[in-house]
């Protein structure tokens, strides 16, 4: 008898498993379970400015009509606690045991803690609708807001609230914004689009001690500056949840461990999403682990072919974008395979900075600019890419040569 | 029946790309395929209203330069993740050179 799939996770890569498997022509059972209130919903416009609107409002994946005419049973605001390998079973947090054929964990990530004592209700962290919903009350003219972290979902909810009027300081440890992945060339045009702004940036030093004095939240630097904020917005990057697959006695290797095909070391569990590590083909099978809405849409398509038997390795190339103010910045591969970099001119300021490896390999393209001035760019970037192209670096820097013609040579 | 419409000269388009066109507080898309043909769609992407007229034509695939929604401008038809909304698209003559959009 079929017992069906069971998704574990019911974001973005879950969400979207659900309904490839059906797009698939899968006529099993399959139930979603998520922990969350809430139907499947987009989380990238969580730190942006959508949620500067008066009536933030959820973006769902699929509406309550679409998940009963496909016949997928989402479970919510229901916790899986352990999955019993060899019965093939999910225990939930009330009371029910599921059965699966084949299981997907798509338990994606959670934020990052700051390891300190003195955080009171006002130090806060953001992940789910509600968690936006919460910040979203904060935000308005005169609060003072501290973000604690200068990456993109701090830097992003910093531009929603400079749009509402908050006062915003931004506190990063580290030398520059936006050190892991993004070239130092395009941190500083988004540096300074947030000061122009008037966003305070302090980069450079650590939080010596954080405090809830009743005022307010008082945060001091170890340089010896001092921040008094009505809220402090903790994103300081995110972990994967792997608690429930390490206790059912799966590889963890920086999130779950799987395969090409998404599979963990139970061949019928599968992992997908932000919450699992995998062989990257495009750079030799480099182990990664990726926090990006498109892998996460990716992952759960292909993990859907495979638990029907695709068998299919994951071919893709990462992709990553950002909105800040007028910017939208786009990623794709990850520069750091690169050891060269050619810079492109496109119109109105926008730039792409394409990275070669010693060899000459196309490996990665960071753009910037209004808009989404570099998005087309970008995207054939990351066709030349996955195609392990070596264009001529002149051909790159030009502008009058087209990128689309390089794809055919 | 509503008029044709003058968008663009058939020459403005290379093969295998795309254009805004603004008409009457509406936007547009018009395609010139690789095959020689056009075509016409909304200009909004329904996923998040981003022009089309920025992204990239593959074959007979417009798509959206912000998260890589992908129609088929010939159709209209939705094409993968994560877009689910068709696109509306227009009938297209050309004319003496000049691509006609038919706005109904």
């Amino acid at each position: 008898m079929t017992k069906g799939m069971v998704i574990i996770g019911a974001g973005e890569c879950g969400g979207r498993a659900a309904l490839a498997l059906r797009d698939l022509g899968y006529d099993g059972p399959v139930t979603l379970i998520g922990d969350e209130p809430h139907l499947p919903y987009e989380r990238p416009p969580l730190s942006k400015e959508a949620m500067a609107s008066d009536t933030p409002e959820i973006k769902a994946i699929a509406s309550d009509e679409i998940l009963s005419e496909r016949s997928i049973r989402h479970i919510h605001s229901v916790q899986a606690m352990a999955i019993d390998c060899a019965a093939h079973v999910v225990h939930l947090s009330d009371g029910s045991v599921l059965p699966y054929d084949k299981l997907l964990l798509a338990t994606g990530s959670t934020p990052r803690k700051l390891p300190m004592p003195g955080l009171g209700a006002r130090c806060v962290y953001l992940r789910t609708f509600n968690d936006a919903l919460a910040i979203r009350a904060h935000l308005s003219a005169g609060n003072r807001i501290a973000i604690v972290g200068g990456g993109f979902i701090g830097l992003e909810l910093a531009a929603a609230a400079r749009r509402l009027g908050a006062t915003v300081t931004v506190i990063e440890a580290q030398p520059r914004i936006l050190m892991r992945g993004v070239p130092a060339e395009i941190a500083k045009i988004i540096h300074e689009a947030h000061e122009a702004e008037g966003v305070k940036i302090l980069c450079g030093d650590g939080i010596a001690a954080i405090a809830d004095d009743g005022a307010g939240v008082r945060i001091a630097l170890a340089g010896g500056k001092d921040i008094v904020a009505d809220l402090a917005v903790i994103g300081i990057g995110a972990v994967p949840v792997t608690g429930l697959a390490a206790e059912a006695g799966l590889t963890i290797d920086n999130g779950i461990a799987v395969d090409a095909e998404l599979r963990t070391s139970d061949p019928d569990i599968f992992a997908a999403g932000d919450c699992c590590s995998f062989p990257l083909a495009v750079y030799g099978g480099r182990r990664v682990r990726l926090e990006a809405w498109r892998n996460a849409q990716e992952h759960g398509a292909l993990a859907a072919r495979n638990m029907l038997g695709a068998g299919e390795s994951h071919a893709a190339v990462p992709w990553f974008w950002s909105d800040q103010y007028g910017l939208t910045l786009q990623i794709s591969g990850l520069s750091d395979e690169g050891s060269k970099v050619v810079r492109r001119d496109l119109d109105d300021g926008a730039f792409i900075l394409f990275h070669l490896a010693e060899d000459g390999r196309l490996v990665a393209a960071s753009g910037i600019g209004p808009g989404n001035s570099v998005g087309r760019d970008i995207r054939l970037a990351e066709m030349l890419i996955a195609k392990r192209a070596k264009p001529a670096p002149e051909a790159l820097g030009s502008q009058t040569i087209k990128l689309k013609s390089l794809l055919a040579a | 029946m509503s008029d044709w419409v003058e968008a663009c000269d058939a020459e403005d388009i290379d093969e295998e790309d795309v254009m805004r066109f603004d008409h009457g507080g509406r936007t547009f898309a018009i395609y010139r395929s690789p095959d020689d043909e056009y075509f016409a769609t909304d200009g909004l992407c329904t996923h998040e209203k981003v022009h089309l007229a920025d992204g990239l034509v593959m074959d007979d695939i417009i798509e959206c330069p912000k998260h890589n929604g992908r129609f088929s401008y010939k159709t209209g038809a939705a094409r993968g993740a994560p877009v689910c909304v068709n696109l509306r698209t227009y009938p297209v003559k050309l004319d003496a050179g000049k691509v006609l959009v038919q706005i109904g």
